[in-house]
């Protein structure tokens, strides 16, 4: 395990998931490849939201519902109007981002070969759009991340199979 | 109708028959390969949840040595031959004459790198041909990439596609275990083959079952 949490628990997000943390619980998401994962977080009140993001943009689904936490541009909304109901103020709110490695390397001019870089890109428009600061990022490359963010310390934790842990 | 709708048990009998005609040839090559007798399980064809095909192979963290190819042509879809470390270290060493040959020893050698990018070039290969055969159905495999990195951050790029359209996926699962160590869980190597959805048709068609 990664983290030492202050008797908190780890709460679990799955791929195309998202949730909400509170003090003193930490949250989680494994197994980063192409997939971005987007913290949203009020230093202040100690809350964070994470987003396990695999697809940059929600026109790009062709289903009848689509699960919001799937896409860069719906999923950073929800979150947002997740954290107001929380009572976070959206000004407040910052973000660190991880993921959108590029795990095989291929000579295909197929989209979805890029598709990790194309969510890191999303994600930062969507930040920008919604007036949120990006503080910190440990993106592309070509390995998987788990990542756990602390809102105690408002610290993400990224482990990879090769660098081993690191902070931002 | 939606991508869930379409899919009977006759369509599962179909993928299930796939998953053995392509994985039989392909355990058959792994056997001639190695010298060494591979058995293989009835492959189980299931539609799982994202989260639930991170389960499929010890859990989205779980270090595995992997195999991806894209599968272009009248079929489309991703392929992936998902090995346990202990058992893609087994086979390497086996392969190379190197005892000492380990996919967690950093920098990992360049031989065996290549070695199982030949392995799941020659894997993949029968698998496909085999499943050419078998439709009649012109598909050609790109050239498989090879990563040894966390089971969800591999097989994640393979839900890409079927990511457009639903939060499901048809997984056509063979295991594969060397002959003697079939009781041991953590040893079982995986073919998982993912259809694209637009292709359904066309497998169903040339199997006459549309």
């Amino acid at each position: 395990m990664m983290l030492n949490s202050s008797n908190g628990q780890v709460i679990k997000v799955g791929i195309a998931q998202m949730d909400v943390v509170k003090l003193p619980n930490t949250i989680r998401t494994s197994g980063l490849g192409s997939c971005v994962g987007v913290i949203l977080y009020d230093e202040s009140k100690k809350i964070a939201g994470l987003i396990h993001v695999m697809l940059p943009d929600s026109s790009l689904g062709r289903q009848e519902s689509i699960n919001v936490a799937k896409f860069a541009d719906t999923g950073i909304a929800a979150m947002i109007d997740l954290l107001k109901l929380e009572g976070v103020q959206k000004f407040k709110l910052k973000a660190k981002i991880a993921g959108g490695a590029q795990m095989f390397q291929f000579t295909s001019d197929k989209d979805s070969m890029r598709i990790g870089p194309r969510n890191v890109e999303a994600v930062k428009h969507e930040l920008k759009r919604h007036g949120i600061l990006l503080v910190a990022e440990d993106t592309g490359g070509n390995s998987g991340r788990t990542i756990e963010f602390n809102p105690a310390t408002s610290t993400l934790h990224i482990r990879t199979v090769n660098q081993g842990v690191s902070e931002i | 109708m939606t991508y869930n709708q379409k899919i009977t048990s006759l369509h599962l009998d179909v993928f299930k028959e796939i998953g053995n005609i392509g994985a039989a040839h392909a355990a058959t090559a792994l056997s001639n390969l190695l010298g060494k007798k591979i058995d293989m399980r009835v492959p189980k064809v299931e539609m799982v949840s994202f989260n639930d095909m991170m389960e499929l192979a010890g859990g989205s963290e779980n270090v595995v040595v992997g195999i991806y190819l894209r599968i272009e042509g009248d079929a489309e879809g991703s392929m992936f031959f998902i090995l346990p470390i202990e058992q893609a270290n087994r086979f390497i060493r086996r392969l190379i004459f190197d005892e000492s040959f380990d996919f967690k020893k950093r920098p990992v050698s360049e031989l065996g790198l290549s070695a199982m990018q030949e392995m799941g070039n020659i894997l993949s290969g029968s698998y496909l041909s085999a499943l050419s055969d078998f439709t009649n159905l012109k598909i050609y495999p790109t050239v498989p990439g090879l990563s040894v990195d966390m089971f969800g951050a591999i097989i994640s790029i393979g839900l890409i596609e079927l990511s457009h359209v639903s939060d499901n996926v048809i997984v056509i699962n063979t295991s594969i275990f060397e002959d003697g160590v079939e009781d041991q869980e953590t040893v079982r190597g995986h073919f998982f083959l993912l259809p694209d959805p637009d292709s359904f048709d066309a497998i169903f068609k040339a199997l006459g079952v549309s």
